[in-house]
């Protein structure tokens, strides 16, 4: 399968290790994704406004991109990456109006032709790999790793972009299952995280963490798994300053399904990056005996 | 006797008020022509050091034009304006406390996040530099190519005026390419040289440099070694 690689800024910056992850599970699943050498920011949030041409510029001018480098097809990780281009990506093709519009404006460029499709890399498992062969694939099960995946709004929202049902999605818990780890449904696992309130009302997300966190750890789950940067700097991260708000809160590891699934491919640790978040998940898979205690893996032992 | 033949005469508009000026000149001789002086707004006068950005738009097009009044020749029906200096906000830093972690460049510009990829920089950039692509890369923390597409910047500033998300991308270009000779590139011949000049090695001719006439030095400048470009 041909496919160009959307990063997005935050997979470069604090969202090391769910590139490193994607890349190396893509690879072990025989997905080959090439890594545009033009792009820029998706825009990050999709504007509501009906007519805010200028905010499509961005997700527009990286179709162009894709389309510059011979693609027609795109791949990207981030939700929020997701969200933003998708959306845009649908507007331009049901209204020529605005395609024309930006086109226009952006007249250095080639015209966006409104051909290339953006998946994100969740579907591509689904869709075009398989569960079963994925399955076949797993050289280490996480055979007693209780999970929940958390899918916030970006993913199933709004539902014609959705890469699953809005209510009742499955995509997450379906990977689980293949790679051998148990599936902790919470019903917390769309609620919103509280975004980008963490940068002006810090407390309002440390009290969304606490209710997400501990609803999650209250059915039992060992780990949370998600698909967004953001998702997890607020969930792992402000746990720090949910911890300090209630004395009795009692936190668990927030990781990228990319990285289970690294991990569950029998790929190293260099590339799974467990290192990198606040709340650290070794001792968890120590536990599991999914990871053996005492490998030594960027300077932490594990 | 022959008669010399006559210099064809175009008009300018020099901030909305029409001239004559010979055909040929630079926007900014015809504007010294014009009777204009310059105080500011003029170095140079080589295309180099970026003082003299100029807005012009051309007769019967829309588009507004950006360049060096130096480097350009006024044409019939221009109309002018100089932009003598560019009020742009320039962080506070010191290039020696600066740290690689995190991204350095949205720590002192965190403006740069508001890039909403119009390409109007790139537009307004005399030195016709890819500008939205080397703020997009100080965005996404790849600063050997911020600092590779902003190495030709000569700091003239139209970027920022014309930038709807308030971002000064050559003061943005300008930290990259520190953090980039800090961390990235780092240069050994620089350190040589600081250690020569530390050493005294230049001593004897700034001395001698220093108590030279100024017809002199102007000798000495016009008789200088030009290094051949590549």
């Amino acid at each position: 399968m041909n496919l160009a690689y959307y990063p997005g800024c935050t997979l470069k910056n604090q969202g090391l290790g769910f590139e490193t992850s994607a890349l190396a599970a893509a690879q072990a699943l025989d997905i080959e994704m090439k890594e545009l050498d033009r792009w820029n920011c998706c825009g990050t949030v999709f504007s509501l406004a009906d007519e805010d041409l200028m905010h499509y510029l961005a997700p527009m001018r990286n179709f162009v991109r894709v389309q510059e480098e011979g693609f027609d097809k795109v791949v990207t990780l981030c939700s929020m990456c997701y969200n933003t281009m998708k959306r845009t990506e649908q507007i331009v093709k049901d209204d020529p109006e605005k395609l024309k519009t930006i086109n226009e404006f952006m007249y250095r460029e080639e015209d966006y032709r409104g051909e290339v499709k953006l998946f994100h890399l969740l579907e591509l498992f689904r869709d075009e790999i398989g569960y079963e062969e994925i399955k076949k694939r797993v050289i280490r099960p996480l055979r007693g790793l209780k999970v929940a995946p958390y899918y916030g709004c970006m993913l199933t929202r709004p539902k014609e972009i959705g890469i699953d049902d809005w209510e009742e999605p499955r995509i997450m818990e379906d990977l689980l299952s293949a790679i051998d780890a148990e599936v902790v449904k919470d019903p917390l696992r769309g609620e919103c995280c509280g975004a980008y309130h963490t940068v002006n009302a810090k407390e309002l997300v440390t009290e969304r963490t606490r209710m997400i966190v501990s609803s999650a750890k209250k059915r039992g789950a060992d780990c949370i798994m998600l698909s967004c940067p953001l998702c997890e700097f607020n969930l792992d991260l402000r746990q720090r300053d949910t911890a300090k708000e209630y004395t009795d809160f009692v936190g668990i590891p927030v990781v990228y399904f990319t990285q289970l699934l690294a991990l569950a491919l029998g790929l190293t640790e260099d590339v799974c990056r467990f290192d990198l978040h606040y709340i650290d998940p070794y001792p968890v898979l120590v536990e599991k005996n999914i990871i053996e205690e005492g490998e030594e893996v960027h300077g932490k032992k594990a | 006797m022959e008669k010399k033949p006559k210099t064809k005469m175009i008009s300018v508009f020099v901030m909305g008020k029409e001239h004559k000026v010979p055909q040929g000149l630079t926007i900014m001789k015809a504007m010294e022509h014009a009777g204009y002086r310059f105080l500011r707004g003029a170095g140079c006068r080589a295309g180099f050091c970026g003082a003299c950005g100029t807005v012009y738009r051309l007769k019967g097009d829309y588009k507004l034009h950006f360049d060096l009044a130096c480097q350009t020749a006024a044409e019939d029906g221009m109309a002018l304006t100089q932009l003598p200096f560019v009020p742009a906000n320039k962080a506070t830093y010191h290039v020696r406390l600066i740290k690689k972690e995190g991204n350095p460049i949205l720590k002192y510009y965190p403006e740069v996040a508001r890039c909403v990829s119009c390409n109007t920089c790139t537009k307004a950039c005399p030195q016709e530099l890819e500008v939205m692509d080397y703020v997009q890369a100080a965005l996404k923390n790849d600063i050997e190519k911020a600092a590779t597409l902003s190495f030709d910047c000569i700091q003239c500033g139209m970027c920022a005026l014309r930038c709807p998300a308030e971002i000064v991308q050559y003061h943005v270009g300008q930290l990259v390419r520190r953090v980039h000779g800090k961390f990235v590139n780092k240069s050994k011949q620089l350190n040589k040289r600081v250690n020569e000049v530390n050493k005294g090695k230049f001593d004897t001719d700034i001395n001698e440099l220093m108590t030279l006439k100024h017809a002199k030095i102007k000798d000495k400048y016009s008789d200088r070694d030009i290094e051949a470009l590549h």
